[in-house]
């Protein structure tokens, strides 16, 4: 461990600033999990293509598994676990992800749900074939996805009405 | 547990849940398990972690068959950070991995060591464990193992002949042989034969979670445990102890949250004992995460099948007799499963239909690829894909339509249940209940299947390649022999579902619930379901086969039915009225005459029945009651699949336009989980159909490493989905008359696409092959 290179990096997570001295290596997903604890970010196949990891940077969509976590240097990352608010209730995804049965064994979930974030504050008032568009780089093995379309249009609607 | 529940362990006959829905089964409730999994607060395998723990990396064989030499391991002994380094020398006093899932005899040599030992009989195969301070350095001294392995010809193909495995052992351990009837005088007297081979190209359940262990010993009490289990706690746990040569007791297995199982997650392998060897020996936790590309060469695959095939029909297409030799790739070893695919593969392809005479022979081959088990609907969605492949090919020979041929042939209400000379998993095959006929009428009407043979007629006509396609299957559930569960009430009014069930990922803790609720009289949403534990309950079957809500939904029937009886007996006393006259609703104690007036919660019913209470003098206190629920049959859930299909004539690309799948469960307990069972194991049944395949070059090397090798579909290739939850034919077999719905969705989607693609192409019997690969529809146009 000794002879790795390590530095010191300092970012927001869930609007906290966060600091580790880490070896430069280690991805912004293995910091997130190990180093800060927040588990609920998962890592499907570190090739970037099944989007399990997905967190946003700055508010945009990236793949935890394919960045360094010294290249969050200065950033703003948000994860699921900050998706809800501060009392603890649920972001409008995550509720219509429960109502309409969006997901099975949950693995996929915390990716589909911030990818969707973004793209709900892009698109407010998607059609179903844009949720479509918008989840497609995401694998979910369980649900057959359409419920998962059923909850981000009723999500973006309680949304729009809040 | 009381002597009332002692007397109640003989197989008494249990009151059968009314029909219909109740107030929580049958309701399209929320699932307990969502609030965490959507706050990011799950527990899967890689969220388990203990102080002081090490990294358990593998390293994997890099050739598909050689003489294992040597393996120089000095230089990954030498780097900082690693405690350990293993190769099968180091463990040669652990036996190979067992199978539990098999009556087939003699499989013994062919169990897979926990490291290569002398030879090397996949790609993937462990041959060297490292321990390391963390995952990155253990990756670092993997990298730095370096085996010598002298490179055999590797056998790659299930049908060419047999082999050597060993001296003395052939790669054909066994062939399960099935038969009845006259089959020789059916093909003899036969209006026509048809004849067709078929294959199944070799795909997997490929959970998004990647499979995952980590184990600690805790020598202050001499407990070993094991994280990151799934499916199979009970028999892993005795198996993992038999092999360490520890008691049952002093090994106990947990799981947490599950990401998927589909078959593949929850056997034991090679890496589950050997982080338990670890944690033993280095006496500290030990922690072990596939990684994706190991998965896809480590973990189970499965499904890949030769089909040679004859039917014999009379002048009105029915069916006299089939004859089917098969030919089953099993890969490097036989892993816990036996020959249970083959099995059932021969045990349940004549699905739907009046079979008078059927022989099959299923040869059970070894090849140099990653060992095969089973995959949801396992030895069904192979066999229905042969089986309708037949039944199109005798409607094209005999001029006749592909649903009426099917229609003449499928075994009537009148005929259930329905006895075949056959058995399957060590059972009987009895279809227990069904209308197949009066379901394939409902699924055509709704699709709308008359109406849209003129409409691809018309668009044929301007010039589109479109076609409809239909697959008839029957399922099978329930395995048997035995479940129990355990249901305690606490002073809150809250109640422990305890169950030797698991979960993975579906929504048992959910569905039991409703279960208990329905029965006792209590909100779904007081229940605490505890599954997947080794330590809570003694025995347990696990979740696998579509068999939990079937048997442990029982068991929760019976157990709830019991505590509800215990609370009305010692409430009647305390009210001063009469048990018959009492009822639980919402929590509460009613009078049947006044059921809008609660009397007393049923906590306070458990607190009078604690082991302090003046009641429970001289009796077994608590509010509590376990129940076993007992089947020696199957019961066999059935459906239509129907698909509508367009064919690129440029790149041969199929696209799904539409889909119907229609499935009789007998009840649903909730309606909103069968259809995500239905919809998400369609998705899977899809993917096999036309995307996913685990491919290999002419060294046996693996060419499907990666999820952009290996195409799981995403949204973009999952067409609208119409779902027919029926429950006509509930099922005699147990009190619910559920049938599990786990696997209805995927079974028959190779068969009815590949009968869409005919359709489309204007040729029958065109596929004889899964995946419907593009470059094969392409070549099809062409030719």
């Amino acid at each position: 461990m000794s002879a790795e290179p390590v530095r010191t990096v300092a970012f927001g997570v869930n609007g906290e600033t966060r600091e580790a001295t880490i070896p430069v290596r280690r991805t912004l997903g293995d910091v997130l999990r190990h180093d800060f604890g927040l588990t609920g970010t998962h890592l499907g196949c570190e090739h970037g293509v099944c989007g399990a990891c997905t967190v946003l940077l700055d508010g945009r969509a990236v793949r935890a598994c394919l960045m360094l976590a010294v290249q969050a240097e200065g950033h703003e990352i948000r994860t699921v676990e900050g998706l809800a608010d501060a009392a603890g209730a649920l972001h409008p995804l995550q509720q219509a992800f429960c109502d309409h049965h969006g997901l099975q064994c949950g693995f996929c979930t915390p990716g589909m749900l911030t990818t969707l974030v973004e793209f709900l504050a892009d698109c407010p008032d998607p059609t179903a074939a844009q949720v479509r568009v918008a989840i497609s780089g995401n694998l979910c093995r369980c649900t057959g996805y359409e419920s998962i379309v059923a909850a981000v249009l009723d999500a973006a609607a309680r949304m729009r009405a809040a | 547990m009381s002597a009332a529940g002692e007397k109640d362990y003989q197989a008494s006959p249990s009151p059968r849940l009314a029909p219909g829905a109740g107030r929580v089964v049958g309701q399209r409730v929320t699932r307990l398990e969502d609030a965490p999994l959507v706050r990011g607060d799950g527990m899967f395998a890689a969220d388990v972690s203990f102080p002081r723990q090490l990294a358990m990396r593998v390293v994997r064989s890099p050739i598909a068959h050689g003489r294992l030499l040597s393996i120089d391991t000095a230089a990954a002994r030498a780097l900082p950070g690693v405690h350990a380094v293993w190769t099968a020398a180091d463990v040669a006093d652990i036996p190979p991995i067992p199978f539990r899932a098999t009556k087939v005899r003699g499989l013994e040599p062919y169990c897979q060591p926990i490291l290569a030992a002398g030879r090397v009989r996949y790609a993937g195969e462990p041959l060297a464990v490292v321990f390391a301070d963390d995952a990155y350095l253990a990756e670092d001294a993997a990298d730095l193992v370096v085996p010598d392995i002298e490179e055999l010809p590797p056998v790659l193909d299930a049908t060419a002949e047999p082999a050597e495995f060993l001296p003395g052992h052939s790669t054909e351990p066994t062939v399960v042989r099935k038969e009845y009837g006259d089959v020789a005088a059916a093909f003899r007297d036969a209006h026509a034969i048809v004849e067709l081979a078929l294959s199944v190209g070799r795909h997997s359940g490929v959970p998004l979670e990647t499979r995952g262990a980590i184990a600690r010993y805790d020598a202050s009490r001499d407990l070993l445990e094991l994280h990151g289990a799934a499916k199979k706690q009970h028999w892993n746990r005795d198996e993992i102890a038999r092999l360490l040569g520890r008691p049952p007791a002093g090994v106990h297995l947990f799981e947490g949250h599950v990401g998927g199982g589909f078959g593949v997650r929850g056997e034991l392998y090679p890496e589950d004992l050997l982080v338990c060897l670890a944690a033993l020996r280095l006496r500290r936790p030990v922690k072990w995460i596939e990684d994706r590309r190991e998965h896809m060469v480590a973990t189970n695959h499965s499904r890949q099948q030769h089909h040679r095939i004859r039917a014999a029909v009379d002048g009105q297409g029915r069916l006299l007799a089939i004859d089917d030799v098969f030919f089953h790739d099993q890969g490097g070893y036989v892993r816990t499963h036996g020959a249970r695919v083959v099995d059932l593969a021969a045990g349940m392809l004549p699905g739907p239909y009046r079979l008078p005479a059927y022989r099959v022979a299923g040869h059970f081959r070894l090849t140099n690829k990653t060992p095969a088990a089973t995959y949801r609907a396992p030895g069904r969605f192979e066999t229905t894909f042969v089986r309708e492949r037949v039944m199109d090919a005798i409607a094209a020979r005999l001029g006749l339509d592909r649903v009426e041929v099917r229609r003449r042939n499928l075994v009537t209400p009148a005929e259930m249940p329905h006895a075949r000379p056959l058995d399957t998993l060590g059972t009987a095959v009895v279809l227990d209940s069904g209308d197949y006929p009066g379901l394939l009428d409902t699924a055509l009407d709704r699709f709308g299947w008359t109406a849209l043979q003129a409409d691809l007629a018309r668009r044929r006509g301007a010039g589109e390649c479109v076609g409809a396609g239909i697959g008839f299957f029957v399922e099978k559930s329930g395995l048997g022999p035995s479940d129990g569960v355990r249901i305690a009430v606490d002073k809150t009014g809250g109640v422990e579902l305890i169950s030797g069930a698991a979960s993975v990922g579906q929504g048992v803790e959910t569905v039991l619930a409703q279960i208990c609720a329905e029965a006792l009289g209590i909100d779904y949403r007081r229940v605490r379901v505890v599954r997947g534990r080794t330590d809570r309950i003694e025995f347990g079957n696990g979740a696998h086969a579509s068999r939990v809500t079937v048997m442990s939904g029982s068991a929760t029937y019976r157990a709830a039915l019991a505590v509800r009886a215990m609370a009305l007996e010692t409430a009647a006393g305390l009210l001063q009225a009469a048990a018959s006259e009492l009822s639980i609703v919402d929590g509460h104690v009613v009078r049947l005459a006044d059921p809008g007036a609660p009397l007393m919660p049923l906590g306070e019913v458990a607190r009078h029945m604690g082991p302090d209470s003046a009641l429970m003098v001289g009796r077994t206190p608590g509010l509590s009651a376990e129940r076993w629920f007992h089947s020696a049959h199957m019961t066999y859930p059935y459906g239509v699949h129907l698909a509508v299909v367009r064919i690129d004539r440029g790149t041969g690309e199929v696209r799904v336009e539409r889909y119907l799948v229609a499935n009789d469960i007998g009840r649903a307990i909730n309606p909103m989980l069968v259809e995500g069972q239905l919809a998400g194991g369609f998705v899977q049944g899809l993917g096999g159909a036309l995307f996913e395949e685990f491919r290999y070059d002419e060294t046996g090397q693996p060419l499907s490493t990666t999820f952009a090798d290996y195409l799981i579909p995403t949204l973009a290739e999952v067409p609208p989905l119409d779902l027919i939850v029926s429950e006509q034919a509930p099922s005699p077999l147990n009190p619910l008359g559920v049938k599990g719905a786990g696997e209805g969705g995927t079974n028959g989607v190779g068969a009815a696409i590949a009968s869409a693609v005919d359709d489309a192409l204007r040729r029958p019997g065109a596929v004889v092959s899964l995946p419907i690969l593009p470059r094969t529809v392409h070549a099809l146009l062409r030719t």
